[in-house]
């Protein structure tokens, strides 16, 4: 054994010993009076600058919003418009016009929003299959599927009310007579359509028993790319959600007219949940939500007014 | 059974006069031995006949473990499942398996496996442990006849009933055994019964004469006998049996039986007959289960979880009341749930049962409220906290090789909450080591060096002198303290001195007497018998040392051996007892020649706790006989002859002298018989021997007392009970921070005072209250008398003007049976917490378990007991931490005990240090888990109100699964294992910092409320924050938004980041080991994101990639981690800040004095805050030292009434 050897088996003896005696080497920071300014100090100076440009990235952000739901009934269904969205044989085309108040940068991310949904609902949220999604009709363990599982003893696929209650109205946008190019690929996560939505599973059996839900799939079109089913699919987190439907790949001018012909198919009447068409740019911290920014900026100040506090009662009552 | 002792006792005095008198085979009869309770049949040396029933006995294997392999399963799991909460979750565990749970199964039965195996594991490790000791004494080997007379050795366990055994010296007997014959040609052995009562002193056995010739291993060849004797039974002073050999029936009695566990002492061997075997010797039929205690603080936290499961329960109500509105009134119009087409569970028109149903998830969805693995991140934790305990190099003590040792771990914090120490004495406070001191001989007193009692008064008065200088300079009162820390380092060097006194048991040093010099003394025959007496009246016996060629001796008791010792320095040298005489060696004679004297013993009459004194006949070579006799002083001079009282006065004298030293005293007289007195009374008291029938102990009683009167005074013997090392050192200690220390021992009230002054407890100017019970027949006026006295001594303290005034209560234990009586114990209570000391002395085992249970249950505080012999066993289990002194070797007190430690004074470092650590650490421990899954669980039943209450939680279940058991498990029990707020040396320093303990400051509702409100603060900040900040629009540059999944893995980010840094937060004392566990843990969290984001969708779901892709990307997702992680923590860091700066505690300045090294910088102001922060008390030597700088500053302001203006002592 060499000496360094030894050296080390010492201090590795050593190092023990100071463990079962617990003296340790350590760090025992105290909150002088000197540390707790500085740090509620700096706390406030780091926190309000990063406040302040996350603010002005979300104030950068264009948006436009229009509540459709209602104005979107024709005047004679609007007593009852449940049965209005739930009768195919009447026509359920509707206009919007939306002006653009501001500049808008390509892209415009085109959301639709639902109220008063609850996608999270553990009844809704447990009803699918994500194997058979993968799989497809190869998979049979569907039960937690429940109700949407099979019809007339074939298995649908995509079961399962989350697939069954897909969104499906439409949006075409027209400026100026043009229409409007509406990108609607890439709208879903790369990873779940390369991983979580069979490249060969094409829909089945969908939507043909006797309660439609919402919209229907292309049986030709396998699921990974089906991305308005992708995006439905994953779940929001609270009653009120936004989804994206595509991207518009122009640039918007002030003062510009957009016109929107929408179908309005998806029932949202029967629980009086409210539809909106969304048209917003993004910033790189993403959509308009001043609420980040501002929280900071009140933490930063909170904090420095804490310092401050701090300041003056350690002057007044030196120890 | 006090009486069966003392006629034990008396009949022993046969063996010393040897065989003048062994009772007759005839004297009783042989028992009656029939009916139930007395079936047991023993055939000697015939163990085969064992073999079968019904005659096959329990084996002598032993078993103290609680499983065995087939019971471990069923039992530990049963003991798991006995916590309501893990009751709990068996349940929610259960439920998991069905639809209604809102978690997959495994993430409900994956922790709790966890929990509960994690527990088991630790039962099995210590069933393991029990399993090992055991074994090792199961295979420890013993002598067993074989057959033809040879003997062989056999493991204990082997050993079956009816086996003949040889047992040598310093061996244990590994059964109950019947003594056969001994190395001794009557039969006699010395038995060391300490692990069984905790005596020291040694028993005699005797075997029956019938069975003497058995001495050699060839008698064995042809040897049967049967010996019919009782059942099994826990008594040990009770034997009832009789054995036929012969053809012959003899009785058995309790003094032929050798109990298993007891230490064979003197005898070169003996050969016994096994009787009782295993489990049904007496000594495992008494052992007891320690009563399991619980610490005040899981007690509490028990209250906690009630509350908490409250909690649970109104929120899954709440949650299920929404639930059933929400599935009546609008899930009807929710068409994408298909109402129409539901089970119960969500059918729109039986809202009550969908509401009852959903109660289930619901309680088992806020199940994160109670923390699983709090239990098991406790016993983690606490029995790391036992190894340091048991680790601690300076709690080892080096003489014994005894480390302490925390022998159950769920007490540690509970050491950091006493309140009053009950101390025994012998062997605790004193070594139970006496080293002989001083002497009166003729009315001189001799011997020059003080006993540790005077030289504590010396310095007393040397500090005294100084400080009257210090009074006249004006220095500050700084230089008193210094002068204390020197006191202490004094008094630790004097014990030094003291511990290499080169002879043990003698320190004796008096040039008048030693080396001869006696012999030019002018009362020097009277010396001589003085010196005679302490090497004649004895009951020890001689042993050779080979190896230094000088004897020692193995006596009775260790004053009788101090004694001896003692004798032999004065050159008369004990060392040969046969039959009848004992031999002395003279070495200074008047003819300067050693000579070698005999002297025949013609009775022996022996100390008994009633007579208190000792008596030997004895006939020297002149043929003159001689009464010799020593005992307790007012004893001896009522058996004074008229012209025996020569030296009476000064003897009175030099023996108050001597207690008030702390010395113990003997007084000795002997008388001169004429041969006709003495064979007249012999012939009495033969026949007083020879009585049969109850009296005869009294007539023997009798006729020994008519002999020991008219007798003369020689002088008196003062030996010192030494205290053990650092005693008083550590009382001070203990009483600086707080503690109250009351004595309870067996000795008698003169003794317990010597030694009340000797560690301080008492001080002069200190107000004794005695209180005694008057001698009276009849029992109303005792308890009258003695209520009178309480209530009189209360009135006393009660109108007691003065701050400083210091009372001591002192009451023996015939007073104490009537004062722990029902109708005047609170009276009696009152009074003892009123007073700074309490000692009890004379008091039984049982009182001493009943007074801890008065002040454990009347004052409502935390007790601990300490104390080393089978006697304080009872103390040591009724008290809430029993404390076993180990360095002895009797057992019996630590293995009752919770902790153990060599000696009394490591009990400061184990409270003081270990005690306020482990309390710091578990309270902070727990209310920290509280926090954390406040903080967790609430964000859940937010969420839930955004569900429509339909029980969906938007955590994944994999990251609810790791939250309690990998996440946040690691910090905790770093904080509860490593956390220090200061140092070992500071708290030593500070033992005022213990009172956080006594006062419970760290775990009181207010404190506990506070963690709980900080939960509920930072549950709202984690959710509200992130719903708001996610709540809608993009959260990335590409647009998309966030669904569930990534809401719930940020706020699952914000809550790892924010607890664990919260914990930061708690914590003052980093190691790497805290840096590892608390910053790995956030490490882990990602890592596990990476990897779980890895695996296949089918097993990750919605978090597949989620932190790759969506994410890390997202800048928005990193802020609101910042944000929220300081939002959560900020207004904890501003109260702890506040509080630090403002409302310190004592702890806060401490660790900035250390943090500015104003320690090492600014002595002063170090020494300064040392002395702030003391308790006020009343006792140890620092009291006494303030006591008596108050009174010199009293007497200096009288004189000198200028200084008043200028009083340097201003209290600071």
């Amino acid at each position: 054994m060499t000496d360094t050897d030894q050296e080390r088996d010492r201090n590795k003896e050593t190092a023990f010993y100071k463990f079962t005696q617990q003296t340790l080497p350590a760090c025992k920071p105290v909150l002088t009076p000197a540390w707790v300014i500085t740090i509620f100090l700096f706390t406030g100076c780091i926190f309000i600058p990063v406040g302040l440009v996350t603010l002005r990235a979300s104030r950068s952000v264009v948006e436009i919003v229009d509540r459709y739901d209602a104005e979107c009934v024709p005047e004679p269904f609007r007593i009852d418009k449940v049965s209005y969205v739930q009768d195919d044989s009447i026509p359920k085309n509707c206009s919007r016009f939306l002006k653009v108040h501001k500049y808008m940068k390509a892209p415009i991310y085109i959301y639709y929003q639902l109220d008063n949904y609850y996608q999270n609902h553990r009844r809704y949220v447990k009803s699918r299959s994500d194997q058979q999604l993968l799989h497809g009709r190869k998979y049979h363990g569907t039960s937690s599927c429940q109700p949407v599982e099979f019809n007339n003893d074939h298995a649908i696929v995509p079961c399962g009310l989350v697939a069954w209650s897909l969104f499906n109205d439409t949006f075409k946008f027209i400026r100026e007579r043009a229409e409007l190019k509406v990108n609607r690929k890439n709208i879903a996560w790369k990873s779940d359509r390369d991983h979580k939505f069979g490249k060969k599973v094409y829909p089945y059996n969908f939507q043909n028993g006797t309660l439609i839900g919402g919209g229907k799939l292309n049986p030709r079109i396998p699921l990974s790319d089906q991305e308005d089913l992708i995006v439905w699919m994953r779940i929001s987190a609270l009653p009120s959600f936004r989804k994206l439907y595509g991207r518009i790949e122009e640039d918007l001018d002030v003062d510009d007219v957009v016109v929107v012909h929408l179908m309005n198919n998806y029932n949202t009447y029967s629980f009086s949940g409210k539809k909106k068409l969304v048209l917003s740019t993004s910033s790189w911290l993403g959509g308009k939500n001043d609420f980040l920014g501002l929280a900071y900026v009140f933490v930063g100040s909170s904090s420095l007014i804490l310092a401050l506090v701090f300041m003056l009662l350690h002057l007044r009552y030196r120890r | 059974m006090a009486g069966g002792r003392i006629r034990a006792r008396i009949r022993r005095s046969h063996l010393y006069t040897f065989s003048c008198l062994r009772p007759s085979a005839t004297e009783e009869g042989p028992h009656s031995i029939e009916g139930p309770g007395y079936s047991r049949i023993v055939h000697c040396n015939q163990p085969l006949m064992h073999k079968k029933k019904p005659l096959n006995y329990r084996s002598n294997y032993i078993s103290t473990t609680k499983y065995n392999f087939l019971t471990f399963l069923p039992k530990a799991l049963y003991e798991q499942f006995h916590r309501v909460a893990n009751l709990y979750f068996l349940g929610a565990a259960i439920v998991s398996v069905t639809p209604l749970s809102p978690f997959s199964a495994v993430s409900m039965i994956a922790p709790l496996a966890f929990v509960v195996g994690l527990s088991m594991a630790k039962e099995a490790l210590e069933d393991w442990r029990r399993f090992m000791q055991d074994m090792k004494v199961n295979t420890r080997k013993v002598k067993v006849h074989k057959e033809e007379g040879i003997f062989g050795n056999k493991s204990w366990q082997k050993v079956q009933v009816g086996d003949v055994l040889k047992v040598e010296k310093d061996q244990f007997f590994p059964a109950d055994l019947l003594l056969l014959s001994s190395s001794y040609e009557d039969g006699i052995c010395y038995v060391e019964t300490m692990n069984l009562d905790g005596e020291t002193n040694l028993k005699v056995k005797r075997a029956l004469e019938v069975t003497l010739p058995l001495d050699d291993d060839e008698a064995f060849k042809n040897f049967t006998g049967t010996i019919k004797c009782e059942d099994p039974n826990p008594s040990l002073y009770t034997f009832v049996g009789n054995l036929e050999y012969e053809r012959q029936v003899y009785p058995l009695d309790p003094s032929q039986i050798l109990l298993r566990d007891s230490k064979l002492r003197n005898t070169a061997f003996v050969y016994g007959v096994v009787i009782f075997t295993g489990h049904d010797s007496k000594v495992m039929q008494n052992a007891t289960k320690s009563p399991s205690k619980r610490s005040r603080i899981e007690r509490k936290m028990d209250y906690i979880i009630y509350v908490l499961f409250s909690l649970l329960l109104v929120i899954s109500l709440m949650s299920s009341i929404g639930f059933a509105v929400k599935t009546k009134f609008y899930m009807p119009d929710w068409w994408y749930l298909q109402p129409q087409s539901t089970d119960d569970y969500y059918n729109p028109e039986k809202p009550v049962v969908s509401g009852v149903t959903h109660l289930v998830t619901a309680l088992m969805l806020y199940g994160y409220l109670i923390p699983i693995s709090l239990y098991v991140s406790i016993e983690v934790v606490k029995v790391l906290q036992a190894t340091f305990i048991n680790q601690d190099i300076q709690m080892y003590d080096e003489e014994t090789g005894n480390p302490a040792q925390a022998r159950t771990s769920n007490l540690n914090e509970e050491l950091g909450q006493v309140d009053t120490i009950l101390s025994d004495k012998t062997g605790t406070l004193t070594c139970n080591q006496m080293d002989f001191l001083r002497c009166s001989i003729a009315g001189t007193a001799y011997g020059v060096r003080s006993s540790e009692v005077e030289l504590a008064a010396a310095q007393q008065m040397a500090i005294d002198l100084e400080d009257q200088d210090v009074e006249r300079s004006t220095v500050s009162r700084q230089k008193g303290k210094q002068q204390e820390i020197e006191l202490e380092t004094v008094v630790t060097s004097k014990d030094e001195k003291n511990y290499k006194s080169p002879i043990k048991g003698f320190s004796f040093e008096d040039s008048r007497i030693m080396k001869g010099n006696w012999l030019k003394e002018p009362k020097a025959d009277i010396i001589k018998l003085f010196f005679r007496t302490l090497a004649i009246c004895h009951t020890a016996i001689p042993e050779l040392n080979e190896e230094t060629g000088s004897y020692t001796y193995e006596a009775e008791s260790p004053d009788e051996g101090a004694f001896l010792v003692a004798a032999r320095e004065f050159g008369f040298e004990f060392f040969k007892r046969t039959q009848s005489s004992v031999f002395i060696h003279e070495r200074y004679s008047s003819s300067g020649q050693p000579i070698e004297r005999e002297f025949k013993i013609l009775n022996m009459l022996e100390f008994t706790s009633k007579r208190k004194r000792m008596t030997v006949i004895v006939r020297d070579e002149d043929g003159q006989i001689l009464l010799l006799c020593k005992g307790a002083d007012s004893i001896i001079f009522d058996r004074l002859s008229k012209n025996g009282r020569m030296y009476e006065e000064d003897t009175t004298r030099h023996l108050n002298e001597y207690g008030e030293a702390g010395l113990r005293t003997l007084a000795l007289a002997y008388r001169k018989l004429e041969e006709s007195e003495y064979s007249a009374w012999n012939n009495e008291f033969q026949k007083a021997k020879t009585s049969i029938g109850a009296d005869r102990e009294t007539m023997l009683e009798k006729v020994a007392d008519m002999m020991e009167r008219e007798l003369i005074l020689i002088g008196a013997t003062a030996v010192e009970d030494k205290l053990q090392k650092g005693v008083p050192q550590c009382i001070d200690k203990l009483a600086q921070a707080g503690l109250k220390i009351w004595v309870l021992t067996g000795d008698k009230m003169e003794t317990a005072i010597n030694i009340g002054y000797a560690c301080s407890l008492l001080r002069q100017g200190m107000k004794q209250i005695c209180i005694t019970a008057i001698s009276s027949d009849a029992k109303e006026v005792v308890k009258e008398n003695i209520l009178m006295q309480i209530t009189n001594a209360s009135q006393m303290i009660k109108l007691e003007k003065d701050p400083h005034a210091a009372f001591a209560l002192i009451i023996d234990g015939k007073t104490l049976a009537y004062a722990l009586g029902d109708d005047m114990k609170q009276q009696f209570l009152g009074l003892a917490v009123d007073c700074a000391s309490v000692i009890c002395c004379r008091v039984s085992p049982k009182q001493k378990a009943l007074v801890t249970r008065l002040v454990k249950e009347g004052t409502g505080k935390t007790t601990l007991a300490i104390g080393d012999g089978a006697n304080d066993v009872g103390m040591i289990q009724e008290a809430d931490i029993g404390v076993g002194i180990s360095g002895v070797e009797g057992m019996q007190a630590v293995m009752a005990s919770d902790f153990s430690v060599a000696q009394f004074r490591f009990l400061e470092r184990l409270l003081v240090v270990h005690g306020h650590w482990c309390y710091k650490r578990i309270a902070q421990m727990v209310c920290y888990f509280f926090y954390k899954n406040i903080a967790f669980g609430l964000t859940l039943f937010y969420f839930e109100a955004f569900t429509g209450f339909s029980g969906q939680s938007v955590y994944d279940d994999w990251y609810m699964l790791l939250f309690n058991v990998v996440l946040t498990s690691l910090p905790v029990i770093s904080l509860g294992v490593f956390e220090q707020d200061v140092s070992s040396e500071v708290c030593l320093q500070f033992p005022a910092l213990y009172q956080q303990g006594p006062r419970n400051l760290f775990f009181d509702w207010y404190r506990i409320l506070g963690w709980m409100g900080n939960g509920l603060y930072s549950s709202l900040i984690i959710f509200f924050l992130n719903i708001i900040i996610f709540y809608d629009q993009a959260f990335r540059a590409g647009g998309q938004t966030a669904d569930m999944a990534a809401l719930g893995t940020t706020m699952f980010t914000c809550i790892i980041w924010a607890l664990n840094c919260q914990i930061a937060l708690t914590m003052s004392h980093f190691t790497w080991i805290q840096h590892l566990f608390i910053w790995g843990s956030i490490v882990t969290w990602y890592l596990f994101l990476l990897v779980y984001g890895m695996v296949s969708p089918t097993i990750s779901g919605n978090a597949y990639q989620i932190l790759v892709e969506a994410l890390a990307p997202a800048p928005i997702y990193w802020s609101a981690t910042l944000l929220v992680t300081v939002a959560c923590n900020l207004p904890y860091m501003a109260h702890i800040s506040f509080q630090r700066c403002f409302h310190p505690l004592d702890h806060h300045i401490i660790q900035e004095i250390k943090y500015y090294r104003k320690d090492v910088e600014d002595q002063r102001m170090w020494s300064r805050e040392r002395s702030k922060a003391r308790q006020k008390t009343k006792i140890g030597f620092t009291a006494r030292v303030d006591a008596k700088i108050r009174q010199l500053r009293g007497r200096l302001q009288r004189k000198q009434p200028s200084l008043e203006t200028h009083s340097p002592m201003s209290p600071s």
